[in-house]
């Protein structure tokens, strides 16, 4: 449990942060990027952020690996065929409530 | 049909998929210890996925390290600069002054997706309505979430968990089976990933800054490796 002073805090250093990193680059460049290895570096930013935010954090989220297998599983198979992100969401949690 | 109604309507399915996502956020929140104004509050003032998720992490671990909250979403919120870049260039001339400064607060993944879908430049008020129900579906999310905390059964909470990783999946496995590279530099992050939770002495570097070692070199060498054509970056 944490103070309400230190959540305030926190919320503070998170959202300022999160907003500045949006609006910034918003509101002051109207010009492109010209230097590819910077262009490459932040194309490839998402992928590896949601990969290293997956992995192994999936395996534990149910707090059983059976049911967090089950739900990684499903996940992918649907998530491969290309169905929306409530469809997959939804599904994954079917999955391991079934084998919980 | 006006701007503003086109970007209300444009941002239903957005607001929808939000809903369920932040409802498990708001879940995690209260499970953890917060208040549920407390995690209304988080995704009221953040609107982000990621970034809330990781943020709640290192808030509930209470380490009072400030520097770790303020890089890790540094580093997982880099690609919305990237994101406002390509939009600003989208935008027509009554995108300007103060409505750049409210709209950037808008800029989610999905929402920049979808404005950019539009053919030719948009308008003020057209982003404002596509941004005005994702927020609402967001935080009213979140705020069921968190009153679901108190009621549903704990094995009902579990199984909600996985939710936000299902999320992810959706969002890595479709470009990344059209592009190696970005298969790469998904599964050389995940690999880090796993080295940082199992290896001894990696396995104590706190979750914030495993995520931001783990994306800035991934994102790097393969940055290095595979640069980018003209056409793909500004996606």
């Amino acid at each position: 449990m944490i103070t309400v002073r230190t959540f305030f805090i926190y919320l503070f250093i998170m959202s300022g942060d999160t907003y500045l990193i949006r609006a910034l680059p918003f509101v002051i460049f109207r010009g492109k990027i010209t230097n590819r290895f910077v262009k490459s570096f932040l194309f490839y930013v998402p992928y590896a952020v949601l990969g290293a935010m997956t992995f192994p954090a999936i395996l534990f989220s149910t707090g059983n690996i059976v049911s967090s297998c089950a739900g990684l599983a499903v996940a992918c198979i649907l998530a491969f065929r290309e169905k929306s992100l409530i469809t997959v969401a939804a599904f994954a949690c079917l999955a391991s409530l079934l084998f919980s | 049909m006006s701007g503003f109604k086109k970007g209300l309507k444009d941002g239903i399915p957005i607001a929808l998929g939000y809903l369920s996502v932040s409802f498990t956020f708001g879940l995690q929140g209260v499970n953890g210890g917060l208040g549920w104004w407390e995690t209304v509050l988080i995704s009221l003032c953040n609107l982000t996925s990621a970034g809330q998720f990781a943020g709640l992490d290192i808030m509930l671990s209470g380490s009072g390290f400030w520097l770790e909250m303020a890089c890790t979403q540094l580093v997982i919120n880099l690609r919305y600069a990237l994101m406002s870049l390509s939009l600003s260039q989208k935008t027509d001339e009554s995108v300007s002054g103060l409505h750049r400064w409210l709209i950037g607060f808008g800029i989610t993944d999905e929402i920049f997706v979808v404005a950019m879908g539009n053919e030719g430049s948009v308008c003020a008020r057209y982003l404002y309505g596509l941004i005005s129900l994702p927020v609402v579906g967001w935080s009213l999310g979140t705020l069921l979430g968190a009153a679901a905390g108190k009621i549903l059964p704990e094995i009902i909470i579990s199984a909600l968990s996985i939710a936000i990783y299902g999320m992810f999946l959706a969002i890595i496995i479709p470009p990344a089976k059209k592009n190696r590279a970005i298969m790469a530099a998904a599964v050389m992050a995940a690999l880090l990933s796993c080295a940082f939770r199992w290896i001894p002495v990696l396995n104590r570097v706190s979750s914030g800054f495993v995520i931001i070692i783990c994306t800035v070199v991934s994102s790097a060498v393969i940055a290095l490796l595979f640069p980018v054509k003209e056409e793909e970056a500004g996606k």
